[in-house]
């Protein structure tokens, strides 16, 4: 395809509804007599339900209905897992608490009302009365025996799991030394700027719910509601608009969204709930929180022999949809960017009284990456190497992809050397290590990081993913020659109703403001997966690549039946199909042979030369309107003009790239400055460098949220005291460095765009980078290891700990 | 005891009658549709509320309605002169400085202020004005980006 869109910084057609204040997100949407919900909580961590005396709060003006975990237990299903691991304990997570609760912020009644303000006061009339329970809250010291949070199982331990491949004693017994080292990957709150919403809205006539929910995965979302409350799939209409923000928080099945499509069926009326920020800190799902030691066998050189990490997951107290799932991303990507004999993870899942861990940007990944890449600078310093060469030395060779991993993974492509060598120059290291001695000299504390990393995108093949992990999409041309295009991607935020507008048009070779790509509502869009793990393009625009190259295929047919010619007799460019003799078609080198799929190059061109019924070229729109009505198709084509397809990738796509971050510390406050950062990313292929740049920007100030300011803390009773933005530490503009971005471009084999993806390579690659720097420039006080988040009075008393 | 208010919002006159815990937002969104402004965290920390009222960047999450009573509100809605985008929308549009395009809205009325302020102000005091605003998003370089080329979109 001729290249006029794919690769160029193409401002988004999604930005005009956006920046006018015109996009609507869900509480944006109005309908006429909506009821309002709000819900009561629990404000305990682990307590039994004693009573529950709902009177007067029914009494209250306003107010239509309440309902309680009792009078829903039997009508709504359980909030699904669909991670499938050996021996998984997986509790019954009512959308409404029935006997104990057993989290900050647990659903224990939902309340209805005319006004939105009415059910917020009758929610603080809701008497909850309990015995309250002591509870289980750390687990960086080991598992905790009591009490049991869910009696039956016997204990708090949710699934134990070893993964990885090789011999992991041998490995370790042929280091010269072991390395080892304890950390902990704070718990954190994704925290889109849009909390959660649902809208649901019955149709007692049809018998149709039509449910709006801010998430990332409609399709799936239908599905498991229809189970949920008992409603035919084909009745059930799942509507995404416009999303702010989800980061994996909104890749799940939530309570509220089931309550909120049965409460509209009992009452045949519109009903809204829109989540508050301390909801959405305490009730919608958290990430990372694993605690864990790391040990790697290395030779004097530096070479890593072996890798086992053992790791404590803290769960929560439920599971949601792929809870106990992101533990194993973490022994996926174990081996980093490195050559590792033998690794081994070993993982305790383990319950906890606080909301469910889940998918957070990164969903795993960053863990690994954080273990990987921390340890190699702990090597590194017990050697006395330098960063880069330890790094280097373990590095496979460009030469060496695919390359097999100990963790069971076929890395697809990769130039590691060359990421590490752009970034080296970028950032002039070794005149930044000259600048720190003198730094240091001068009494000033100044650290150099870096990480190089390696993630796992593209998710992925079926046989890995709990619920298909192939993407859809529908490409049609329109009568009037427009161009509409079905994905079954859900972006929110991500700019694909860009990005696979570049494609199609540069594929169809019309103009990009005549494609409307439309996605995110099941009453439109055929079944497909959703947004996350950084597959939307590599997956999601492949399908669309190959829907329009079936879909030429067939206007390739109509056109040669129009102008009375053999297909191979003709060729497409800039839209148009056009009849070339012989001669002409070998000669042109810039038109592009029109092949149907699958076949390879084209054959032998027809000598013979054909009638014309004076017509030698045809846009593509004009064959659109010929396909439609239909009176001069060939005989055994079908009229219309659209096609249809499901790609299934044969592998994951594996980005990879390297970090530089310089800071300094202020010696008086503890407080940590990022005064550099250089970020060299390689996501294959790029169909749009400023869609990319802002993946980049974004995931790294997130990682820069992880390494320097957010955690979400629990008290030693369980109680959320970081249930606010006022205490939840989002980083802030003026917080951040100017972020210095390039890239080194390997294509990806695994998917014909040669794209492998970039929505996580920031929060993935980011963390070790700024902490390797804060640990560099505490060097000369003797640390070596210091624990996210690293705030400035954490760093104080290590500055004056002596 | 619902309350009569008078506040010119967007160049139109608008009277209601509201309870007095109404908050502006919602008066807003609520009673006048207008429902480009947001509501982020409820604490005035997010800035995805913010709203001019005479000419001041404020956060409606944190404003009654009954306090903007007199007042002219400009609302993100209002920012498009005659269908032309506002320069600080412009640059936003032109340097990617929004993806989910939630915070956008507030982050574009901040903007607009410290443009306002300050013609020809530095990344750093771009920053720092921008203190008030989380997006979760973009990083921020590309609303830092967004600013700059508003600011000399204005001055030129």
């Amino acid at each position: 395809m001729a290249e006029k869109y794919v690769g160029k910084r193409i401002k988004r057609t999604e930005d005009p509804r956006l920046i006018k204040g015109l996009a609507h997100y869900v509480d944006d949407i109005r309908l006429p007599d909506t009821l309002h919900v709000a819900f009561v909580r629990s404000m305990y961590a682990h307590a039994r339900i004693t009573s529950i005396d709902t009177s007067e709060a029914a009494s209250m003006p306003g107010i239509v209905a309440i309902y309680t975990g009792k009078d829903i237990a039997e009508k709504i299903g359980p909030v699904p897992c669909a991670a499938a691991l050996p021996d998984l304990k997986v509790p019954d997570y009512r959308v409404l608490a029935t006997d104990k609760l057993l989290f900050v912020g647990h659903p224990i009644a939902a309340v209805v009302g005319t006004d939105k303000y009415a059910v917020r006061d009758a929610v603080d009339h809701v008497a909850v009365e309990v015995e309250e329970l002591p509870a289980v809250v750390h687990v960086i010291d080991g598992v905790p025996t009591t009490p049991v949070i869910h009696e039956h199982f016997g204990d708090n331990i949710a699934y134990k799991l070893t993964s990885g491949e090789g011999d992991i004693e041998a490995a370790l017994k042929t280091a010269d030394r072991i390395v080892t080292q304890k950390m902990i990957h704070q718990r954190l709150a994704p925290i889109a700027m849009e909390p959660r919403g649902v809208l649901a809205r019955y149709f007692p006539g049809e018998e149709e719910l039509t449910v709006w929910s801010s998430t990332q995965i409609p399709h799936l979302l239908r599905t498991q509601l229809a189970l949920m409350i008992g409603i035919p799939e084909n009745k059930l209409r799942v509507i995404t608009p416009e999303v702010g923000g989800g980061f994996g928080s909104k890749l799940n099945v939530y309570a509220e969204e089931a309550l909120l499509g049965w409460i509209s069926m009992q009452l045949g009326k519109p009903v809204k709930w829109i989540e508050s920020r301390r909801e959405n800190v305490a009730a919608t799902i958290h990430g990372r929180a694993q605690a864990g030691t790391v040990e790697v066998g290395v030779k004097n050189d530096g070479t890593i022999t072996g890798l086992r990490y053992n790791v404590i997951a803290d769960l929560g107290a439920y599971h949601q949809l792929l809870t106990p799932a992101i533990p194993t991303l973490t022994g996926l990507m174990l081996s980093g960017a490195y050559k590792i004999p033998a690794i081994q993870m070993n993982v305790t899942g383990v319950f906890t009284n606080k909301m469910s861990t889940d998918a957070y940007r990164g969903a795993g990944r960053p863990e690994a990456t954080y273990v990987v890449e921390r340890v190699m600078d702990v090597v590194a310093r017990e050697l006395n190497l330098d960063p880069v060469e330890v790094r280097r030395k373990n590095f496979p060779a460009a030469s060496e992809f695919p390359f097999h991993t100990a963790t069971g993974l076929d890395y697809d492509s990769g130039d590691y050397d060359a990421a590490l060598d752009k970034a080296l120059d970028l950032s002039s290291y070794q005149k930044l290590r000259e600048e720190q001695a003198k730094a240091r000299a001068a009494g000033r504390i100044m650290g150099i990081g870096l990480s190089s990393y390696v993630e796992i995108c593209a998710l992925g093949p079926s046989q890995a993913m709990p619920a298909g992990g192939w993407e859809s999409a529908t490409v049609r041309i329109e009568p009037t020659g427009k161009v509409t295009i079905l994905t079954g991607a859900s972006p929110h935020g991500q700019g694909q109703e860009t990005s696979f507008a570049q494609i199609a048009a540069d594929e169809l070779g019309v103009d990009l403001n005549d494609i409307t790509v439309i996605h995110g509502d099941t009453g439109v869009v055929q079944y497909g997966i959703g947004t996350f793990g950084s597959r939307a393009t590599a997956v999601g625009g492949t399908a669309v690549l190959i829907a329009i190259q079936k879909l030429k295929e067939k206007a390739s047919k109509i056109a040669a039946h129009m102008m009375q010619c053999d297909a191979a007799r003709l060729s497409f460019e800039a839209g148009c199909y056009s009849k070339q003799n012989a001669a002409a078609a070998a000669a042109t080198g810039t038109s592009e042979p029109v092949v149907p799929v699958g076949e390879g190059p084209a054959g032998a061109l027809n000598e013979v030369p054909v009638p014309s019924n004076g017509r030698d070229k045809l846009t593509i729109q004009e064959i659109a309107l010929a396909a439609h009505v239909a009176k001069e198709i060939p005989p055994d084509t079908e009229p219309g003009l659209s096609a249809t397809y499901f790609f299934e990738p044969k592998n994951f796509t594996f980005p990879f790239g390297t970090h530089v971050c310089v800071v300094e510390i202020d010696k008086d406050t503890g407080e940590t400055k990022i005064v550099k950062y250089v970020a060299v990313d390689d996501c294959g292929k790029v169909i749009n460098p400023l869609l990319v740049d802002g993946q980049v920007h974004g995931g790294i100030v997130q990682s820069i949220g992880q390494a320097l300011y957010e955690e979400v803390i629990y008290d030693d009773q369980g109680q959320l005291v970081t249930g606010e933005l006022m205490d939840y530490a989002l980083p802030k503009a003026s917080q951040i460095p100017w972020l210095e971005t390039d890239r080194t471009e390997t294509p990806s084999p695994v998917n014909p765009l040669g794209v492998k993806g970039v929505g996580e390579a920031g929060t993935i690659g980011a963390t070790p980078a700024i902490v390797n720097a804060v640990v560099d420039a505490l060097a000369p006080y003797g640390v070596t290891h210091i624990d996210m988040p690293v705030r400035p009075e954490k760093v104080w008393q290590l500055i004056n700990a002596n | 005891m619902k309350q009569a208010i008078n506040i010119n919002v967007n160049g139109v006159d608008q009277r209601a009658e509201v309870e007095p815990r109404m908050l502006l937002v919602h008066y807003l969104r609520d009673v006048l549709g207008l429902t480009g402004t947001h509501v982020g965290c409820e604490t005035s920390i997010c800035g995805a509320c913010t709203v001019l009222l005479d000419g001041q960047a404020v956060k409606s999450c944190t404003v009654f309605a009954v306090q903007a009573d007199g007042a002219n509100i400009t609302t993100i809605e209002g920012l498009a002169a005659n269908g032309n985008l506002h320069p600080v929308q412009e640059g936003f549009w032109e340097c990617h400085g929004l993806q989910c395009g939630y915070c956008t809205p507030g982050m574009i009325m901040t903007s607009t202020q410290i443009v306002d302020r300050n013609p020809n102000p530095s990344r750093e005091e771009i920053r720092h004005g921008l203190e008030g605003n989380l997006c979760r998003c973009t990083g921020y370089q590309h609303i830092v980006e967004a600013i700059e080329y508003a600011a000399k979109k204005a001055s030129a």
